[in-house]
C-alpha cells in the first residue's frame, strides 16, 4: 500500500514536470477550464438557492386564485362572482383582490399597486391619500416617510401620495416594487369599475380538495381559469430550470467547449508525445505506469480547473451577490431587489458538477496514449 | 549467459519497403566481458542490440537470458526483466526535455517506487562517480555532448543492471573523451557488469580493453574476433 | 521540496476551503432563518404571489398568474422583446380535466 502511494507520488512528478514542460499552453488551457466551470457553478448554484428560496418564500402563498378571460385574454371579474362561488362547499373564506401596474415615466419603472386584504394582520390598508411603498420605489424616487409621490391617474389627473409607512428591506424580494392604498384610491386612481374586481383568492378547508374545487370551478365559472399554489411552486422550479432560454446557451456552450477540450485531447499525439511515451517504456515503465502518469496528468489539471472554478463561483454568488449576472437578470427593468442569495447547495448537484468536469477530460487524456503505451517501445521511437 | 538462435528481424514485411534489418544471427554472449559490435551504419547493429536488451522482438530465432526464454514473454514481464537486467544507453542519449539532470537519472526506479530519499542519494552517487553531480539541477537540453552522455549512462545504471548495452557511444564524443568513456565501460564492467557495445568508431572497437569483436554486415554476423 | 509536496499541499488546501464552503452553506442558511420567514410572513399577509425579481414587463414580475398568451397580449405576432423574457418561461397550465357534456 505504501509502495503504491509511493509510486502514485512519483507519477505525480513525472505528470507536473511534463506540464511545467509547456507552460502557456497549459496555464491556458487551465484558466479557459476554470473559466467554464466557474461559470456552470455560478449558475448552478445561483438557480438552486433562488429556487430553494422561492418554495420556501411562497410556502403560504393563495391556495387558489381565480382569474378571468375573455377571448383569451385576462379580464375584470365581476363581483357576482363571488356569490356564485360563495355556494360551493369546501371553500373556506374568499374575497375579490383589486392589484394591478402603473408604469410611472419619470423613472420609467413599474410598479405594483395593490390594496392589501382585509384579512391582512401586518398592513391594514393605508388611510385614503396614503400610500406604503416597498424599498425600490423608495430607493428609485428617493423618498422616506411623510414625502409625496404624484402619479398621473386613468384619467390624466395628478393624484399626490403621502408615504405613511415603507415595507421591510428584508422583505424586498417579494416587495421591492409594492405600493399599497386603499380600495377607494385604487378605484379612483385607475378608474376602475365599481362592480368590478382583479382576480379572486379563495382559501379550501381542507388542502386536499383543493383540485376537486378547481375543477367545480371551472364547471361553474367557464370562462374563469383557477391557478393552483402548487402552479405558483412549480413556476419558480422552472424558472431557472435548464431547458429555458439562456440558461440553455450557456449550458450547450459549455458542452461545446468540453467536447473540443476532450476532443483536442483525443486526436491523437504530437510527435514529441510519441517520442516520450517510448522513452519511458525503453527505460522500464510499463504499460500501466505511462497510463496512470496520463491519467494524473489530465485529473490534476481537471482537479484544479473545478477547485478553482468551483470556489470562485461560490464567493461570486454568495459574497458577490451574483453580480455578474446583475445584466441578464435585470433586463429593462428600473426596480431590481437587492438579491443576496442564502447559501442553499445542493450536495448532489456539486458531485454531478465534479463528475462532469474530471471525468471526461481525465479519459479523453487517456484514450489516445493507449495505443502508444501498449505497442514495443522500438517501435514506438522509430 | 545471453543465447541467441537463428534470430531475424523484418519490418514492413510483405510490403514494398520490406527490410530483413537482422538475419539469422546465432550468438552466445559470455557474462563479465565487453564485447563490441562493429559494422557500418545500416548493418543491424542497432536493431540487433534492441533485441538483446528486450525492448524489440525478434520476428523469428529465439533469444535466452540464463536459459530462460526472453524473447516471447509477455509485454509486462519483459518490461520487468528489462528493467532488472538491463541498461540501455540510446545512440541519440534519448533524454526526456525539460527534466532536469537528476530526475531523468531517476525516471527508470520511478515504477518500482523506492523510498525518495534513498532513489535520489542513490542517483546523486551516481553523478559523483561520473563527475556530473554539479549539473544535478540542469535541464538536459543545456548539456554539453560529453555531459549528456554520461548522464545517460547514469539513467541506465540506476536500476544496477546487470548488463550494460550502449549504441554508437562515442558519435558524440572527441578522441579523449572517447578514450576516457570506454575506460569508464571497462571499469564497470570490472565491477561485475557484461557490457555490449555497438561501434564504427576504431578508438572503440581497437581498444584493449575489448574482449569481443564482433562484425555485422547486411544484418548478418560476420566475423568473430575474440582478443 | 518535490512536485507532487506541491500538489498535495494544493489538495489540501483546496479541501479545506471546499469544506469551508460546505460549512459557510449549512451556517449562513440557518442563519437566515428570520429573513425568510419575514418574506413568508408578507407573502401569507398579503396573498402575494411571485417574487418581484423581473419587474421589466407583466408577464415577467407575476410569472405564475402570466399565461401561454400574455407575452402576446400586445399582438398575435409580438417576438419577445424584453430582456428578461427569456429568462422566465410561460407557465404552463395544470391539466385540470373539465368533463364533456353528454
Amino acid at each position: 500500500m505504501r509502495e503504491w502511494l509511493r509510486r502514485q507520488r512519483y507519477l505525480i512528478d513525472y505528470s507536473l514536470s511534463a506540464l511545467a514542460r509547456r507552460p502557456g499552453k497549459h496555464v491556458g488551457l487551465l484558466v479557459v477550464y476554470t473559466l467554464i466551470v466557474f461559470l456552470l457553478a455560478s449558475v448552478m448554484l445561483f438557480t438552486h438557492a433562488l429556487r430553494r428560496e422561492a418554495a420556501l418564500v411562497l410556502a403560504d402563498s393563495p391556495q387558489i386564485i381565480l382569474q378571468r378571460q375573455v377571448a383569451g385574454r385576462h379580464d375584470l371579474m365581476p363581483l357576482e362572482y363571488l356569490e356564485r362561488i360563495g355556494r360551493l362547499r369546501g371553500v373556506s373564506a374568499l374575497y375579490g383582490r383589486l392589484w394591478g401596474y402603473f408604469y410611472d415615466p419619470a423613472v420609467r419603472a413599474n410598479y405594483t399597486l395593490m390594496v392589501p386584504p382585509e384579512s391582512s394582520t401586518g398592513h391594514r390598508a393605508p388611510d385614503p391619500g396614503e400610500i406604503t411603498i416597498g424599498s425600490g420605489i423608495a430607493r428609485t424616487r428617493g423618498l422616506a416617510v411623510g414625502d409625496y409621490l404624484s402619479l398621473r391617474s386613468a384619467r390624466g389627473e395628478p393624484f399626490s401620495f403621502r408615504v405613511a409607512s415603507l415595507l421591510p428591506t428584508t422583505t424586498e424580494l417579494v416587495s421591492t416594487d409594492l405600493m399599497l392604498l386603499s380600495a377607494a384610491d385604487f378605484r379612483r386612481f385607475f378608474a376602475y369599475p365599481e362592480d368590478r374586481v382583479t382576480d379572486i383568492v379563495l382559501e379550501v378547508r381542507n388542502p386536499r380538495e383543493v383540485r376537486t374545487v378547481a375543477e367545480k370551478l371551472i364547471l361553474a365559472l367557464p370562462d374563469t381559469r383557477p391557478i393552483l399554489r402548487e402552479e405558483i411552486l412549480r413556476t419558480y422550479d422552472a424558472v431557472f430550470g435548464w431547458r429555458q432560454g439562456l440558461v440553455f446557451v450557456l449550458l450547450a456552450g459549455a458542452v461545446l467547449a468540453f467536447v473540443i477540450f476532450a476532443w483536442d485531447r483525443a486526436s491523437g499525439l504530437s510527435g514529441e508525445e510519441r517520442r516520450e511515451i517510448g522513452i519511458l517504456k525503453s527505460i522500464g515503465w510499463e504499460t500501466g505506469d505511462v497510463l496512470r502518469m496520463k491519467f494524473w496528468e489530465g485529473t490534476i489539471l481537471s482537479l484544479t480547473a473545478f477547485s478553482l472554478g468551483y470556489l470562485l463561483a461560490y464567493a461570486h454568488v454568495f459574497y458577490g451577490s451574483a453580480a455578474l449576472f446583475e445584466p441578464v437578470l435585470k433586463g429593462w427593468a428600473v426596480l431590481y431587489p437587492e438579491i443576496r442569495p442564502i447559501p442553499f447547495v445542493d450536495g448532489l448537484q456539486v458531485a454531478t458538477l465534479l463528475a462532469f468536469t474530471v471525468f471526461p477530460y481525465t479519459v479523453a487524456t487517456i484514450i489516445p496514449i493507449w495505443r502508444a503505451a501498449v505497442m514495443d517501445p522500438d517501435a514506438v521511437m522509430r | 549467459m545471453i543465447t541467441l538462435r537463428d534470430v531475424s528481424k523484418v519490418f514492413n514485411q510483405g510490403r514494398g519497403n520490406e527490410l530483413w534489418a537482422v538475419r539469422g544471427v546465432t550468438l552466445d554472449l559470455d557474462p563479465n566481458q565487453m564485447t563490441v559490435l562493429r559494422g557500418p551504419s545500416g548493418s543491424g547493429k542497432t536493431t540487433l542490440l534492441s533485441m538483446i536488451g528486450a525492448l524489440s522482438r525478434p520476428t523469428s530465432g529465439r533469444i535466452l537470458l540464463d536459459g530462460e526464454l526472453l524473447s516471447n514473454l509477455p509485454e509486462r514481464f519483459m518490461t520487468q526483466v528489462r528493467r532488472r537486467t538491463f541498461g540501455f544507453v540510446f545512440q541519440g542519449f534519448n533524454l526526456i526535455r525539460g527534466l532536469s539532470v537528476l530526475e531523468n537519472v531517476m525516471l527508470p526506479a520511478y515504477p518500482l517506487a523506492p523510498v525518495h530519499g534513498d532513489l535520489r542519494r542513490r542517483a546523486l552517487a551516481l553523478l559523483a562517480q561520473f563527475g556530473i553531480e554539479r549539473k544535478a539541477g540542469e535541464r538536459v537540453e543545456w548539456l554539453s555532448g560529453g555531459e549528456a552522455q554520461r548522464t545517460a549512462i547514469c539513467r541506465a545504471l540506476i536500476n544496477e543492471p546487470r548488463i550494460l548495452i550502449a549504441d554508437e557511444p562515442t558519435a558524440n564524443l572527441d578522441s579523449r573523451l572517447s578514450r576516457e568513456l570506454v575506460g569508464l565501460l571497462d571499469e564497470l564492467r570490472a565491477l561485475g557488469k557484461t557490457v555490449l557495445v555497438s561501434s564504427h568508431d576504431p578508438l572503440v572497437f581497437e581498444s584493449d580493453r575489448v574482449h569481443r569483436v564482433l562484425e555485422m554486415r547486411d544484418g548478418r554476423l560476420a566475423e568473430d574476433s575474440r582478443c | 521540496m518535490r512536485k507532487s509536496d506541491l500538489f498535495l499541499r494544493g489538495v489540501a488546501v483546496a479541501s479545506a476551503l471546499l469544506l469551508l464552503t460546505a460549512l459557510d452553506s449549512a451556517l449562513r442558511s440557518r442563519m437566515a432563518g428570520p429573513a425568510i420567514a419575514s418574506r413568508a410572513a408578507l407573502v401569507s399577509d398579503l396573498d402575494l404571489t411571485d417574487l418581484a425579481l423581473f419587474t421589466e414587463a407583466r408577464y415577467t414580475r407575476h410569472p405564475s398568474q402570466a399565461d401561454l398568451h400574455s407575452a402576446f397580449q400586445d399582438h398575435p405576432i409580438a417576438i419577445e422583446h424584453f430582456p428578461t423574457g427569456s429568462v422566465v418561461p410561460a407557465r404552463a397550465p395544470m391539466p385540470v380535466a373539465a368533463p364533456v357534456q353528454p
